[in-house]
Parts: structure tokens; C-alpha cells; sequence
């Protein structure tokens, strides 16, 4: 049982992302280094937010505000990690003019954000999940002391949520930040669309209590939900790139 | 076993590629935009280049200052169109040997990690020690002694490795090839079926399989044969890739195994500085490796670094094929010549030389030998980037020791920080263009990560797994 629940949850939680990355990722080394890059830059911020709740020592019990710090810490290594690939695109995009024309692959800002969103993604939900996953073909069982049956298959649900939020983050905040002119309004409002919907998933999945079942149900609905939103504002966004693209 | 230790060479080739690509464009460009009456001296000198990286010094001298003569009347503006065609091409050929390196390093460190937690003998030393590291410090309580225990016994250890290598060196230097032959093939040796059998002895007792000594011997004489005729013989690319990436991985599981935890930690700390050391100062013994290496013609020992594509041992020397490959070259300038229909005599006096060469030639070329010149020129430009073996163990044993702990987190963190550290390395060999040591940043990300994710990390993540909190 153990066994088939280990393989249950890994392909779950990490099915998708890997196809993701095998059908679009792996056959271009720039990508494969703007991934590995964006993973490396969410280290960061985790290693910024695990650094201050660790110092705090009087609010190691709260993790309410080690959470909400480190959504921050997170937004702001992504947008930084915009900057950062905002001064290497020119050279890409260089790289990229030169090479014969089937081998070259169409570079710009939609595919650098949505590589380094599931960069992020895909870091944060092995961070999330791993351990989970180690322990789950161990030894031990879950329930024993009333805990909830499916505490792992919430977990790999959540992770995979993550993951794919993760993308559309950085999908939005990217591209919101290359279209619209700054200081617009619609601008501001994506980006307090990802940091708000990023406190609101991360705060939602405190509800989460494994004595209690039915709070599973409302905390993976909402958190998909707040997926669904999230998927249809990066794709309109996208749409509005191409549009703009053809106007211009 | 010391003899292993001397694989820590770093060589990177990476730039061997784009430079071959960038002369065909030069050469290119340099057709179409050039006056017509220097096109013959200028495509044949670009077309030849190449090939000069393997003949001596003074003639590729020569064959410079042609250049140089050439290029001095094409206007200034090609020059710096030029000079970006170099960097977008270090650029895009960095992206691919930095995956086409992501790959083996990858599939050695996922090895050890797997072989770890199946294998759970290799976790932990029963007691023995190497010779190396003669203190044993897991038995002592206080810090203090811990750490000057940890500390000699690096030291001794560096101390082998900087030996090893400078006898290595010396050896080299004054042409010893077959003792240095001797010496790798043992070491291969030893490795493919000592090493081996351990491992399979091992993997066998952990799953409690029951396997007969003949069974046993024959599988590991099959394997170990190939092994050693695909390393130090020939063999296709990939075996040759596979049973390296074996070595280096048999290699780590022994020192994971037998190196004391703290003692690990500093040895990956000095090793690192004695890389920089020996890759970068003027008197660095692998710098001299790899620059005697470069100027004899020689490519490195196949046993001792592992490359993107393949490399035969030729250790006599280029002398032997070089009258050869000038035929070729020469025929197909001849080719060219002749298509453009003009017949080049005002040469400088490289280009002279050679063109006498290839009028004596020029009826017997044909499509044949072009087509082989072709393959070979491709074949070369395949030429890709080299990884010292050293490098994959070191690599493995910070990995596989961050696997031990059971914080599947920290080996993560340490995975992503060696690979955003050989990516960096690549980067700055694309700006130096020359060999850099491959350790250094690697290790230092990998170190620095190791020990906040297992002190900070782990407990903030513990906390949030439990409470199933997600950020």
C-alpha cells in the first residue's frame, strides 16, 4: 500500500510539470538554464525567509508570519529574477537571430516567463512534497492517531497546484510588466492579483488540519479555484501580447 | 587507491567548437564582402586554420601574421560584425555544452544517490578508515579535537592528491607515456572490477540474493573487459561516457563510505582551493598539464576526463597524421581555387608553401577525399566540452553525504547550487577562454547550501510539512 501510494502521489504532484518539461523545455538548453536559473533565485528567497524565522525566535510558533513574509521575500526574488533576465534577453535574443531557421525557436518574453514560472513551480513543489514523499513508502502509517486517510494525497494535490500557480505568476507578472505602460492601473492590478492570490492560497492552506477531513475539501477547492482564475487572467494576457504584437 | 586521486584535472574544450564554427563564418563573410582579388589568399587561409592548431608552434606563427596581413584592408565595420557573430556564437554553443555537461552530472549524482539508500552498507564505515586519513575522529566528543582531527586529515589527503598530481605532471613532462598509461589502466582496473565487486557483493547481501562465484565472475569479466577497452581502447561515444560516469560514481560511494563526516567537509573545502591552485596559477601543475598538452598536440588522457564527444588516445604525438590532413586541406583549396577560377600566385609565405603542395596534388582531388575532409571537419567540430573525473566525484561525494541525512530538501538545494555553479564556470570560460577549475564555485554554492538548508531550512520546512502549510 505504502508503495502504490508513494507512486500515486509522485506522478500526481509531479506528472504534469515533468510532461511539461519534457514536451517543452528539455529540447532547448536556454531553457534549461532559465529554469535551473529561476530554481536557483526561489532558493534564495527560501533561504532569506527559513533565515528570518529562524532569528525570530520568538515567532518560530507563528507561521503565519513566517508565511506571509515569505510570499513577500518570493514576490520580490521573482521580480528581481525579472530584472535579471530583462538584462540577459538582449543577448538571447541575439543568440537566437543567427541560428538557421528551423533550429530557432521563437524567444521572447512569454516563453522566458513561462520557463522561469515553472522553474519556481517545480523547486517549490519538490520542496513542498519530497520529504513528504520519503516518508510515505517508510515504515510508519498515517492515522493511527486520528489523523486524516488522505493527508498525502492533499499534500501531492496542493503541491501540484502550486506548481502550476507558480507558472501563472510569473506569466501575469512578466508579461503585465512588458505590455502595460507603468503606473497604469491595469498594471498595479496584476500585480496585486499574483501577490494577493499567492497570501490567499498560502494563508488558505493554514486551514488545512488533518483531524478535521472536511477542511480538505474547502481548502483544495478554493486553492484550484484561485487556479482557474489565475490560468484564464495569464492566458487573456497572452492573448493580449499576440494582439499587440500584430497592431505594432 | 592514491592513484585515482591525480583525476581531479579540469580542461574545458568548450570554446574549441564555437572557434571552428566562428572560422567558417569569417571565412563567409570575409567571400562575400571582400575585394575580389584577395578572396583566394583569405579563404585559403581561413579554411586552412583549423588544421594549424595541430602543427607546431612556428608555422602556426606564420600562418598568423598572414592573417593579420589579410585582414588589415577589409573595413572596420566587418570587424565588429564579426566580433558579435563570436558572441552569439560562445553563447548559443555555452547553452548547449552547459546541458550537454547538465546530463552526466545529473545521471552520477542520481546514481549515488540511489545506490545510498538501496545499498545502506555504503552509508556508513564499519570502522576502517583510509590510510589517508589516519585520525579518527568519530570517536572523539570534544569539538575542538574534531576539528583539528578533520583538519590533518584533509591536509593529508590534499597532501596525496598535490604528490600524485606533480609525479603525474613530471611524468608527462618528460614523456613517460606508457608508465602514465600504465599507472590510468591500472587505476581503471581496479576500479572496474575490484570496486565493482564490491558493489555487486554488496547490492547482492542488501536484498539478500543468493548468486553463484562462476555467475558472478563472469558477469564481472564481461563487464570490467568492456569497460577497460572502451576507456583506454576504443569504443562508441556513449559506452566510453557510461563506464566513466561508473569509475567516478564507485569512486564517490568508496570515499562517502570511508571519509569521516567532518573531515569530508574540509577536504571538499581544500580541494576546492588546491583546483584554483592548480588550474590557475602560472605554476599550477594541471595548468601545465593542459598547456603541454596543447602545445605537443596531445588531447588529455581519456581516462581522466570525461568529454561531450569522443577523444582516441594519441599519445605519439600528431606528427604521424599530420602530412595527411594537409593533403586533404590542400585539396580542397585546390577545389575551391579552381571554382572560382582564379589562379592565386602572388601568395605570402605560408600560403605559398602550401600551394605548391597542392598544385603537385590537385588532379587526384576528388569528390571523395572532400567528402572525407567534410566528415572529419564535422566530426571536429563536434568537439565538445571536457569534465574532469575529479570534478564528477567531488560533486558526488557533497551530494551523496547531503543523501545520508535523509533531508531529501538538502540534497535538492545542493543539486540545484553544483549545477547554477558549473553553469557560472561556464559563463566565466566563455569571457576567459581558458581552462578554468570546475570545483571552486560548485562546491562553495554546494557547501553553503548544504549546511543553511540542513540547519535553517529543514526545521522551518518540518514545521510546514506538518501543518501542511504551503508557500
Amino acid at each position: 500500500m505504502a508503495l502504490i501510494e508513494f507512486f500515486g502521489c509522485l506522478f500526481l504532484a509531479f506528472g504534469p510539470p515533468t510532461a511539461m518539461f519534457a514536451i517543452t523545455i528539455a529540447k532547448d538548453p536556454i531553457r534549461v538554464i532559465i529554469l535551473m536559473t529561476s530554481s536557483f533565485f526561489w532558493l534564495i528567497s527560501l533561504l532569506i525567509s527559513a533565515l528570518v524565522w529562524f532569528a525570530l525566535v520568538p515567532l518560530r510558533n507563528k507561521l503565519l508570519f513566517a508565511l506571509v513574509f515569505s510570499v513577500f521575500t518570493q514576490e520580490v526574488f521573482r521580480y528581481l529574477f525579472y530584472l535579471f533576465i530583462k538584462k540577459a534577453q538582449k543577448g538571447l535574443e541575439k543568440v537566437q537571430k543567427n541560428i538557421h531557421h528551423k533550429d530557432r525557436t521563437d524567444f521572447d518574453g512569454r516563453v522566458i516567463s513561462y520557463v522561469s514560472g515553472l522553474g519556481f513551480g517545480i523547486i517549490s513543489g519538490a520542496f513542498s512534497l519530497v520529504n513528504v514523499l520519503g516518508d510515505m513508502t517508510g515504515p510508519g502509517t498515517v492515522g493511527i492517531y486520528g489523523d486524516s486517510q488522505y493527508f498525502f494525497l492533499v499534500s501531492a494535490m496542493l503541491s501540484l497546484c502550486f506548481i502550476l500557480l507558480h507558472t501563472c505568476w510569473s506569466i501575469i507578472m512578466y508579461l503585465s510588466l512588458t505590455i502595460y505602460p507603468k503606473k497604469s492601473v491595469k498594471l498595479w492590478s496584476c500585480l496585486f492579483l499574483v501577490v494577493f492570490s499567492h497570501l490567499f492560497v498560502s494563508c488558505l492552506s493554514l486551514a488545512n488540519d488533518s483531524k478535521r477531513e472536511k477542511s480538505y475539501v474547502y481548502t483544495v477547492l478554493l486553492s484550484y479555484i484561485v487556479l482557474i482564475l489565475n490560468v484564464v487572467v495569464s492566458v487573456v494576457i497572452v492573448r493580449k501580447t499576440y494582439k499587440q504584437k500584430l497592431g505594432a | 587507491m592514491s592513484d585515482l586521486l591525480d583525476n581531479s584535472v579540469n580542461e574545458y574544450d568548450l570554446l574549441k567548437a564555437a572557434n571552428r564554427q566562428l572560422e567558417n563564418y569569417r571565412s563567409k563573410i570575409n567571400a562575400e564582402n571582400m575585394p575580389s582579388s584577395s578572396i583566394n589568399s583569405e579563404t585559403e587561409v581561413k579554411i586552412i586554420e583549423p588544421r594549424n592548431s595541430r602543427r607546431p608552434r612556428d608555422q602556426v606563427d606564420g600562418q598568423a601574421s598572414v592573417e593579420l596581413a589579410n585582414r588589415n584592408g577589409s573595413p572596420s565595420n566587418e570587424e565588429e560584425n564579426l566580433d558579435e557573430i563570436e558572441e552569439e556564437l560562445v553563447l548559443k554553443y555555452g547553452a548547449q555544452h552547459v546541458v550537454k555537461l547538465f546530463v552526466p552530472v545529473t545521471i552520477c549524482l542520481i546514481f549515488v544517490i540511489a545506490s545510498l539508500s538501496a545499498i545502506k552498507s555504503y552509508q556508513k564505515s564499519n570502522g576502517a578508515q583510509l590510510i589517508y586519513t589516519p585520525f579518527n575522529e568519530d570517536s572523539q566528543d570534544s569539538n575542538g579535537t574534531k576539528l583539528w582531527m578533520s583538519i590533518a586529515n584533509a591536509s593529508i589527503f590534499i597532501g596525496v592528491v598535490v604528490v600524485m598530481t606533480v609525479v603525474l605532471i613530471l611524468l608527462y613532462k618528460f614523456k613517460f607515456y606508457k608508465v602514465i598509461h600504465g599507472w590510468l589502466a591500472f587505476s581503471s582496473l581496479m576500479l572496474l572490477f575490484l570496486f565493482t565487486f564490491m558493489f555487486i557483493t554488496e547490492f547482492f547481501k542488501q536484498f539478500n540474493i543468493v548468486i553463484d562465484m562462476i555467475t558472478l565472475w563472469i558477469l564481472l569479466w564481461n563487464f570490467g573487459i568492456v569497460g577497460m577497452a572502451a576507456i583506454h581502447w576504443k569504443g562508441p561515444l556513449i559506452l566510453q561516457q557510461i563506464f566513466l560516469i561508473f569509475t567516478c560514481v564507485q569512486m564517490a560511494l568508496i570515499f562517502i563510505k570511508y571519509l569521516p563526516e567532518w573531515t569530508t567537509w574540509v577536504l571538499l573545502a581544500f580541494i576546492s582551493i588546491w583546483d584554483l591552485i592548480a588550474v590557475l596559477c602560472p605554476f599550477g601543475p594541471l595548468r601545465i598539464l593542459v598547456e603541454t598538452a596543447k602545445s605537443r598536440n596531445d588531447n588529455l588522457f581519456p581516462s581522466m576526463v570525461y568529454s561531450s564527444t569522443l577523444i582516441y588516445m594519441m599519445a605519439t604525438g600528431v606528427d604521424n597524421d599530420t602530412p595527411m590532413e594537409q593533403d586533404l586541406t590542400s585539396n580542397l583549396n585546390q577545389v575551391e581555387n579552381d571554382n572560382q577560377n582564379t589562379q592565386s600566385t602572388s601568395q605570402t609565405q605560408g600560403g605559398d608553401l602550401r600551394n605548391r603542395h597542392s598544385g603537385a596534388r590537385a588532379h587526384h582531388a576528388n569528390r571523395q577525399t572532400i567528402q572525407e575532409l567534410e566528415h572529419q571537419q564535422q566530426e571536429e567540430e563536434e568537439n565538445g566540452v571536457k569534465l574532469g573525473l575529479g570534478d564528477f566525484i567531488f560533486y558526488s561525494i557533497l551530494v551523496g553525504k547531503a543523501s545520508i541525512l535523509g533531508d531529501w530538501n538538502t540534497v535538492i538545494a545542493c543539486f540545484v547550487a553544483i549545477l547554477i555553479g558549473l553553469c557560472l564556470t561556464l559563463v566565466l570560460l566563455a569571457v576567459f577562454h581558458k581552462p578554468l577549475p570546475a570545483l571552486p564555485i560548485s562546491l562553495f554554492f554546494g557547501l553553503i547550501f548544504y549546511f543553511l538548508t540542513n540547519l535553517v531550512v529543514r526545521p522551518f520546512y518540518d514545521n510546514l510539512t506538518y501543518y501542511q502549510v504551503f508557500i
